[in-house]
């Protein structure tokens, strides 16, 4: 199922962050630090792509990382199409793979998929020919490398070195591919302890196999924190039966000044977006000075110029 | 095959550059033999002027056969290069091509008044219509023979021959 490296070892396709080494994870943000002073300059392009044809298939909604994609790719010279599934073909019933197969005929380069079903990327991956390279753009509740990539490229940038680093991720662990792939990078990049806080009801059994510290109360669970992960609670959760209220989750999980006040001085929060304001964090706290959440969407497109050129190049 | 001193075709160059150096002449080395090349002339000749780094695997026309060169530096073009008179360094001369991408990203980030280019080692094979202003010394290395420019631990530069048939 793993097949993300090619028979040299080079990355063929990103589909999960599981599996890939802490040097492949650090030459990816090695290459992103040198494509961020492109989107700094007059011109904001490389000519690296040119002529390739990339095609952001999103079977779910998201304009923002679709967004992301496309600016990357632009950037990068390449030709970029963009497809809402969940609004054509699907609705006429033709099959994932038939799609895959109409557009690999169009001569597609690369494939960046989001997916509701988990493992839908490492189908396509499966599939398409050996020169058509695809990245996981969020898959179920299963990977979203991407997102921890830039993550990682932010904590880099702020923190320097890894190994001295205490880090929690706080929310919706349970149903999020960002959780997990962010735990995978952080504990291959080497982060000695690695925190996750949420509500019982929200915290999947034996997560700590994962190296992982649990924790259900934010008073323990940020002290003497270097870095906070903050996740997106998606609303369907409060119609079912695992959360009370919005009310009652900001009142224990909601990221307040006072909570912030917990872990280090100079520790700095950080959000994948979109944000709910007043219920997983306090725009105290999100429009604050210890808040990155900026800086991660500016390096996030650096990050998947990086992820893309590699993957073009392999 | 017998190279002469580094230091002394340093030197030559050097001063041929100097005969024709105006006051804003600004000095961009292409990574890593000619960015080492540039500091070192721009000590030299004691400019005052900024320094320019380029890394060109982002404008490299053999990425299709390749791919992405492991080591990626960022560049660093922290002058106005709109109206720049802009001298490109790099260590050894040969195809062209490097010049050409190094070009090409230049005009990335603004309209240069002129560009020279100086190199230590013109050793001919052009693939490409670009030829050097200053040139430290021609040589004649056949087309496999390899030479180097490295830099040691006291900040030295010296070219080498590599070993080859």
């Amino acid at each position: 199922m793993q097949r993300q490296l090619n028979k040299n070892g080079e990355l063929q396709h990103l589909l999960t962050i599981e599996g890939l080494s802490a040097a492949m994870l650090h030459h990816i943000l090695d290459t992103a630090e040198s494509f961020v002073g492109v989107t700094e300059r007059e011109v904001k392009k490389v000519p690296l792509l040119r002529g390739k044809a990339i095609f952001n298939l999103f079977f779910e909604p998201s304009t923002r990382t679709r967004t992301t994609f496309e600016i990357a790719a632009k950037r990068l010279s390449a030709d970029v199409i963009n497809l809402n599934i969940s609004a054509s073909s699907q609705s006429k019933g033709e099959t994932l793979l038939d799609t895959v197969n109409n557009l690999s005929a169009m001569h597609a380069d690369m494939f960046i998929v989001r997916h509701a079903q988990s493992g839908a990327a490492h189908l396509i991956a499966n599939h398409v020919a050996p020169e058509i390279h695809v990245i996981n753009a969020g898959d179920g509740r299963h990977a979203h490398p991407t997102q921890a990539l830039l993550d990682m490229y932010t904590i880099r940038h702020f923190k320097r070195d890894f190994h001295e680093l205490k880090v929690a991720i706080i929310g919706d662990i349970m149903h999020s591919r960002v959780a997990r792939s962010q735990i995978h990078a952080l504990t291959t990049l080497g982060v000695p302890e690695v925190r996750v806080i949420a509500p019982r009801t929200l915290l999947p059994k034996g997560v700590e196999h994962l190296g992982v510290h649990p924790y259900h109360d934010m008073s323990k669970g940020l002290k003497d924190v270097d870095v906070l992960l903050m996740l997106r609670l998606q609303n369907e959760r409060m119609q079912g039966a695992l959360l009370p209220s919005a009310q009652e989750y900001f009142k224990y999980y909601g990221l307040t000044p006072e909570k912030l006040a917990l872990a280090k001085p100079d520790a700095i929060v950080m959000h994948p977006g979109p944000m709910n304001r007043g219920i997983e964090i306090d725009s105290a706290v999100a429009d604050g000075p210890q808040s990155v959440i900026l800086p991660q969407v500016t390096f996030g497109i650096a990050v998947r110029m990086a992820v893309m050129s590699i993957l073009a190049g392999s | 095959m017998e190279l002469p001193q580094t230091r002394d075709i340093l030197e030559k160059l050097a001063k041929d550059i100097r005969a024709d150096l105006t006051g804003d002449t600004i000095l961009v080395g292409i990574h890593t033999g000619g960015a080492w090349l540039a500091e070192e002339l721009h000590r030299m000749l004691g400019l005052s002027t900024p320094l320019g780094m380029l890394d060109i695997s982002f404008y490299r026309d053999d990425f299709e056969r390749i791919g992405l060169h492991p080591e990626v530096k960022p560049s660093d073009i922290s002058f106005d290069v709109d109206g720049a008179d802009i001298l490109l360094v790099d260590d050894v001369l040969f195809t062209g091509r490097t010049v050409r991408a190094a070009v090409n990203e230049i005009f990335d980030y603004g309209r240069p008044a002129r560009i020279r280019l100086a190199v230590l080692v013109d050793r001919g094979g052009r693939e490409l219509p670009i030829e050097a202003r200053f040139t430290g010394i021609k040589l004649d290395l056949g087309e496999h023979r390899m030479i180097d420019l490295l830099r040691n631990d006291t900040g030295e530069l010296e070219l080498r021959l590599r070993p080859g048939n």
